[in-house]
């Protein structure tokens, strides 16, 4: 079970948001432009990382709002979370099991 | 090997049970290898046996991180089935439960496969409509498969509550009759004894740390058991397949999440059949054991961590009392998650990659143990020929750029 720190309204239970997935992914300025192979990319493929990952959140039964967290997807530790186009936090030493 | 059987039990009686041989053995790795398979799951594991039975190829080697059946293989919940709505789905699920059928004996090891029957249940005239779809879809492709409205249901399956004013009454429901259970562990020794007959090395405790690569080609492993050589590398790591592939530089579709399955205490038989919903999110059979086995959804969330969140299994025992008020006294033994690649199409794949020689056999998802032998059958087919056979050739990564994917989410979504 987890504890989410959403940037609004501090933190509550993970039954109050709705994950989002990978971070970061920012949608192509120029769509027209992109071959199938970058269409891929930016549709399907994921980084899937094992260990701290950035990952987005909407905090649905709350505020509403999307957010970023850090996240070890091996220990489920949270490192932080930022607001949208802000910088994420620095992140820590690899902790025990994360690769 | 020791042929099992009856004769062999009997002779075995009269020394105690003290002489039994290892049913496979630990050999050290080879310098070299024809093929690596990376995984000793299920899907691993057959792929090694069928690319030795049915392909010649002899001089493999199957490298596990951990141990047999200590992985996704015996932490699901045991359903088989191949009543999926799609053509290419269906062909090769078919193909899978075909082989389930002669297994036991293709093997010699029983895999204690029960065809009690598999219903799937419809909540909602969508559901319905859906349901009768895939029936008939099903039987266009040769898969048996029969629509049960709310009635014949009960008759199925007597403790099913079909009341009208439950909050998702049952309004029906498919029933694949040869769809069953098998016993999850018996599938991995299983396979690694007649793999290991057949002169394949099943090397546990040896986790893969690098794909070595030579101008586009895989020359072979590093290893925590030292750098071992092979001609072709086949990756069967379930969860862990994005890991190897970002070894070898490949970006794969796939997201890692938990899964999580529990048991409750055993109790007298109540349930002789499989019950699934994907609109109430839980399925229900009953093991040898007597234990209930339960399973619902992914949590949300990324994970490698072989463990879930509380309120999911929160959930689905709530969905459960509502199907079956005769369970609510009934106490949860254990729960466990595994961790399942799950594709944005709900679909596997089974493909080459830009790396020559590097095979992925992954993004089975939710519903992976069914497939294990036709899994293993067309992946040992597309090492042998570096071809895909027709049943998998639609499951190729390039999907993702051509855009024919294969959606079964309806089949796959929830329901294992």
């Amino acid at each position: 079970m987890l504890n989410i720190d959403c940037p609004w309204c501090g933190k509550r239970h993970e039954t109050e948001f709705r994950y989002g997935g990978e971070a970061h992914i920012a949608r192509p300025e120029d769509p027209a432009k992109l071959d199938d192979a970058k269409w891929a990319e930016f549709l399907f493929m994921r980084t899937n990382t094992k260990g701290y990952f950035a990952e987005r959140w909407l905090h649905s039964h709350g505020c509403r709002r999307w957010f970023n967290v850090i996240r070890n997807t091996v220990t489920h530790e949270i490192v932080g979370s930022y607001k949208m186009g802000e910088k994420p936090p620095k992140l820590p030493k690899p902790a025990g099991g994360a690769k | 090997m020791v042929k099992y059987s009856i004769f062999t039990i009997a002779r075995n009686a009269l020394t105690g049970h003290k002489n039994w041989p290892k049913q496979w053995r630990s050999p050290e790795p080879k310098a070299t290898y024809d093929v690596i398979i990376i995984g000793g799951g299920g899907h691993g594991l057959a792929t090694a046996y069928y690319l030795a039975k049915e392909h010649g190829v002899r001089n493999i080697a199957v490298l596990e991180k951990g141990w047999l059946g200590g992985g996704n293989t015996a932490r699901n919940t045991t359903i088989v089935r191949s009543n999926y709505l799609w053509d290419e789905s269906a062909a090769i699920y078919e193909k899978s439960l075909q082989l389930w059928e002669g297994l036991s004996q293709d093997i010699n090891y029983n895999v204690m496969l029960s065809q009690r029957g598999v219903l799937n249940l419809a909540h909602s005239l969508g559901d319905v409509r859906e349901g009768v779809r895939r029936v008939n879809a099903n039987r266009l492709n040769g898969v048996d498969a029969e629509w049960l409205d709310a009635e014949r249901v009960k008759d199925f399956c007597p403790i099913i509550n079909i009341s009208k004013s439950a909050r998702h009454p049952v309004l029906g429901a498919t029933l694949q009759r040869r769809g069953g259970v098998a016993r999850h562990d018996s599938v991995a020794w299983g396979y690694a004894r007649a793999a290991d007959a057949l002169g394949v090395d099943i090397i546990q405790n040896c986790e893969v740390t690098g794909i070595k690569r030579e101008g586009g080609k895989v020359t072979g492993v590093e290893t925590t058991r030292g750098d071992i050589a092979a001609k072709k590398i086949g990756v069967v790591a379930a969860g862990h397949s994005s890991v190897i592939a970002e070894m070898a530089g490949i970006r794969l579709p796939v997201t890692s999440h938990p899964l999580q399955a529990l048991v409750s205490e055993p109790i007298k038989p109540v349930i002789d059949c499989v019950v699934m919903s994907g609109a109430v999110h839980v399925y229900v059979s009953q093991s040898d054991k007597g234990e209930l086995v339960m399973g619902a959804g992914i949590d949300s969330f990324n994970s490698y961590a072989q463990r879930g969140s509380f309120h999911v299994i929160e959930h689905q025992l709530g969905a459960c009392l509502e199907l079956f008020p005769i369970f609510s006294r009934v106490r949860m033994m254990r729960t466990w998650g595994g961790i399942v690649d799950t594709c944005p199409d709900a679909s596997p794949i089974l493909s080459g990659t830009s790396v020559e020689g590097l095979y992925f056999n992954c993004g089975w998802g939710t519903g992976g143990f069914k497939a294990t032998p036709g899994s293993g059958w067309c992946f040992a087919h597309t090492l042998a020929n570096d071809a895909p056979h027709p049943l998998n050739a639609p499951f190729s990564l390039a999907r993702f750029e051509s855009g024919a994917l294969i959606d079964e989410h309806g089949a796959a979504g929830v329901a294992h």
